[in-house]
């Protein structure tokens, strides 16, 4: 049962989701109003919590479950693909109210049009697969 | 117990969505959940159409576990964690969004005005949601990333780069929440 491990994560993710309202369409639509701290809050308690965690980490040495040292993988130098693609992401965000993490585990709050909306996301990421070489990055 | 059925504050949450990313790093994998979207495509055989999907899709069957749990804690959150709360939105987000058309704000996750059937299937209501959904699939895969691989894991390792995709993520969500949704919800 090495995946259970896995399972435990994605179960704990997807309450902590949903209880903190992060999947819902109207806290999203609340964010880009700038009428509630409660999302920047989510994600900049996060984050803090994060770098603390991440330096914790680099610093310790630790290594990971399977015994390898950590490291977290480098990001391509680059502008546009991150600001034209992010904001790319950004559109859909706004408009779909949900972003990947949240698209799932909408399907499990019993929303199943939200299969849609995880249909067009795979049409997307295969359609950008088509295109991606001739797309500037 | 009612403080776990209650909606939980920004304080509790934040550090709790850290945790998800640092138990990760510690099994050895980073957190990203649009990677799954290009595991499916090349799960239904897209490997076939382009090179940018030819990989080992077995590789990634543990984030494919992550997103199978994620959908039982949505389940079990709404139907064993909850008391039933309203969203306590900004009565300013509210009123802004009776003017677009939708009613009762907050009474439930989602809007039924996008989200019920009655509502998703039709001409306009299909291609919000599949639009958005594809806006959302081609962005973050041309980005490298989504919230939880940019605005989480990127940012929480100081990677330049995903300040750069989270400004992007604004950009985006400003227009489309400001400017294209009077269009698109409007009169």
């Amino acid at each position: 049962m090495k995946f259970l491990k896995f399972l435990v994560v994605g179960i704990f993710f997807g309450i902590v989701l949903t209880k903190s309202e992060a999947v819902s369409w109207y806290r999203i639509y609340e964010m880009f109003q700038f009428q509630s701290f409660h999302m920047y809050g989510i994600i900049g308690s996060a984050v803090a919590v994060g770098i603390i965690g991440v330096w914790l980490i680099k610093k310790s040495k630790l290594k990971n479950t399977e015994g390898q040292p950590i490291v977290l993988p480098p990001k391509d130098r680059s502008i546009s693909r991150y600001l034209i693609g992010g904001t790319i992401f950004g559109l859909g965000w706004a408009l779909a109210g949900a972003c990947p993490g949240p698209m799932y585990i909408l399907v499990g709050t019993g929303v199943l049009s939200m299969l849609l909306v995880i249909a067009g996301a795979v049409l997307g990421t295969f359609f950008y697969g088509l295109i991606k070489d001739r797309l500037p990055h | 117990m009612d403080y776990i059925l209650q909606p939980w504050p920004w304080y509790v949450s934040g550090p709790l969505i850290a945790l998800v990313m640092l138990a990760l790093i510690y099994f050895g994998k980073t957190f990203g959940m649009s990677g799954n979207l290009r595991t499916l495509c090349t799960m239904g055989g897209a490997d076939r159409f382009a090179p940018f999907f030819k990989f080992d899709w077995k590789s990634e069957i543990w984030n494919l576990t992550v997103v199978l749990g994620a959908v039982i804690g949505g389940f079990i959150a709404v139907f064993y964690l909850s008391d039933g709360s309203v969203i306590d939105l900004n009565p300013k987000t509210v009123e802004k969004l009776g003017t677009l058309g939708f009613e009762d704000a907050g009474g439930s996750l989602l809007p039924p005005e996008l989200f019920d059937w009655a509502n998703v299937l039709t001409p306009k209501g299909l291609l919000i949601l599949l639009g958005g959904g594809f806006l959302v699939g081609f962005g973050t895969r041309y980005a490298g990333g989504c919230t939880s691989g940019h605005a989480i894991t990127g940012l929480s390792n100081l990677q330049w780069p995903s300040l750069v995709a989270v400004i992007g993520f604004f950009i985006g969500g400003l227009i489309m929440n400001h400017f294209l949704y009077p269009l698109i919800f409007g009169a």
